[in-house]
């Protein structure tokens, strides 16, 4: 199955990458191929068969519901680029 | 015989005994380091104060009579895939450099709690994606056995470590293969347990499903006293087993005698090498010997694994790495106009080609239209080849089989071509999807001398047996006794 460079285009929006023309190129190729060796998956009739998320787990282990410290907010910014404050700074959101 | 050349647990008796200081065996790994890494370049990060700090700390126990535990003072290495509160975690991407995490993953801090000093952090595959560690961002690890060759991946830089004698024991996790195959091409054991077994909190994520922390060492023993340290259950890992844990070393020299070990025939396909069979053949031979019964079994969906595991690993990465956007830590794209610029340019320029292809194809499999017949109908077949794990162990204790169909390839040979990349993981993707434990114990070497690995997988939560089935071979075959030619 042949992935477009629109496609690859679009998928690269989703996952918010600024693609070069030449990553456009290579990724149309490379990802056709894969997508090619996956579509053996496509001969199996699954249609009764329920679909895994977790190997070993039946149900999520929630804790309980208690207050508990949490990092201080200036641990929590010591990565960051920017910030002002407590808190990240970005560009302007609106534009 | 050197120092470095001991065992952990040999190591560790020395240490109790008072014949040698933690302080002289951390000195002893750094001067190996300082000696051998620049060819080998397992290292991103030597923490040289933090280790001897550390190992002052052990020896002052270990003098005043109260050691934190067996391997108090026996020092390790740690992919740098796990938080090291205050010590530069990249997971070997740009896009993490020079970040400080303000916490330790909690198999970190047990580690410390347990007395063993951290020599530093070792390289991987970028976010452990990948077979060689050719995709690391920063530089590609060579194999102890043979510069001019790969130590495997994702956790080559942690297996490299520990087969060069730089640590003696060390941290990776696995995914797909990650702590096993490079362990097959080191000469090293490598153990992946069973998914929940050890907690993943603080190691940073590529596939949540599938990714599991884990041993490497040069013995089985090792690989059972690290363990023993790690299997916690932890609360702060929803994923984490509360499962009670056992005694790993207890039954480790019981044997085989009177075991069923099924031999899969689907792992013994076309393609593969012949002095690789010809070494796992003589491996199962020997467990007849020793009195084990092969029987022929089969895994009949082994084949749609690859597939399988390709949309599943990009599909749950494509969302884990979505994190990595400039904002709160990391690369930021400080030229961006707005913030959707900021987005895409920081991880244009922060990922790798391994990285963005998967997280295009992840993000491809779960987008609409693509998502039910890709993602979905990979999580169903999933359940087909986890019950044919679960019909099997039904017959026999546990599974013996090749790791990679191939012995260490060159650096360079491989990378343009990223499907014959993601073919050498055929043999170990299955055991991540199935979330059973598998183990990779050394079984000989081809005749140009590199190392081989046979692989034994098991019921969940039964790494005690596969420890014990290793053992019974590595009593045999002493192995972890050569030295890699350095």
């Amino acid at each position: 199955m042949a992935l477009t460079l629109e496609q690859v285009r679009h998928v690269a929006t989703l996952a918010r990458l600024a693609l070069t023309p030449e990553e456009e190129q290579r990724l149309s190729t490379q990802l056709s191929a894969v997508l090619d060796a996956v579509t053996q998956l496509q001969s199996l009739d699954v249609e009764n068969v329920e679909p895994t998320s977790h190997a070993t787990l039946t149900a999520s282990l929630l804790r309980e519901d208690v207050t508990r410290p949490s990092l201080p907010p200036e641990k929590s910014l010591a990565n960051a680029p920017a910030k002002s404050g407590t808190s990240f700074a970005v560009p302007k959101i609106i534009e | 015989m050197q120092l470095t050349d001991l065992t952990m647990l040999e190591l560790a008796e020395k240490l109790a005994a008072g014949q040698v200081s933690s302080v002289e065996a951390t000195r002893a790994c750094l001067e190996r380091i300082q000696r051998v890494d620049p060819k080998i370049r397992a290292f991103l990060r030597v923490d040289e104060a933090g280790a001897l700090a550390a190992a002052e700390a052990s020896d002052a126990r270990r003098k005043a009579g109260t050691p934190a535990s067996p391997l108090d003072g026996v020092p390790v290495g740690l992919k740098d895939l796990f938080l090291t509160e205050g010590l530069e975690t990249t997971a070997g991407s740009r896009v993490l450099e020079g970040f400080v995490p303000p916490l330790d993953a909690t198999v970190v801090r047990l580690l410390r709690e347990a007395g063993l000093p951290l020599l530093g952090k070792l390289n991987l595959d970028e976010f452990a994606m990948g077979s060689s560690n050719e995709s690391s961002a920063y530089f590609p690890t060579h194999n102890p056995w043979d510069v001019t060759r790969t130590p495997g991946g994702s956790s080559g830089g942690s297996a490299a470590a520990v087969a060069a004698r730089e640590v003696f024991g060390a941290l990776g996790t696995d995914t797909g293969g990650s702590i096993r195959q490079p362990a097959a091409f080191t000469n090293t054991v490598g153990l992946k347990p069973t998914y929940g077994r050890v907690s993943r909190y603080g190691v940073i994520a590529y596939a949540s499903s599938l990714d599991q922390p884990g041993p490497m060492t040069r013995t089985v023993a090792d690989a059972a006293a690290l363990l023993q340290i790690l299997a916690q259950h932890d609360p702060k890992d929803s994923t984490s087993a509360p499962v009670k844990t056992p005694d790993y070393s207890a039954a480790l020299e019981q044997g085989v005698r009177g075991l069923k070990l099924g031999v899969p025939r689907e792992y013994f396909a076309q393609g593969m090498e012949e002095e690789v069979e010809a070494s796992v053949r003589a491996a199962l031979r020997e467990y007849e010997r020793l009195g084990a019964t092969l029987v022929d079994v089969s895994l009949p969906h082994t084949q749609y694994a690859l597939a399988t595991y390709y949309l599943i690993a990009p599909a749950e990465a494509s969302s884990n790495l979505a994190r990595y956007d400039g904002v709160r830590y990391g690369l930021r794209a400080k030229d961006a106009r707005g913030l959707k610029e900021l987005y895409s340019l920081t991880r244009e320029r922060g990922f790798g080609p391994e990285v963005k292809r998967r997280i295009m194809l992840g993000t491809y499999a779960l987008s609409a239209g693509y998502y039910d017949a890709y993602y979905l109908r990979a999580q169903k077949v999933r359940t087909l080849i986890r019950e044919d794990f679960t019909r099997v162990f039904q017959d026999v204790d546990a599974l013996v089989a090749p790791i990679s169909p191939v012995a260490p390839f060159k650096l360079g040979e491989k990378v343009d071509d990223p499907l014959s990349m993601y073919l050498m993981d055929v043999y170990t993707l299955p055991c991540n999807l199935a979330g059973v434990p598998g183990l990779s114990v050394p079984c000989g070497f081809t005749k140009a001398g590199l190392p081989v690995g046979l692989q034994i997988l098991g019921r969940a939560f039964d790494e005690a047996l596969l420890l014990r089935i290793a053992r019974a071979f590595e009593r045999e075959h002493d192995f972890f006794r050569r030295l890699a030619p350095i």
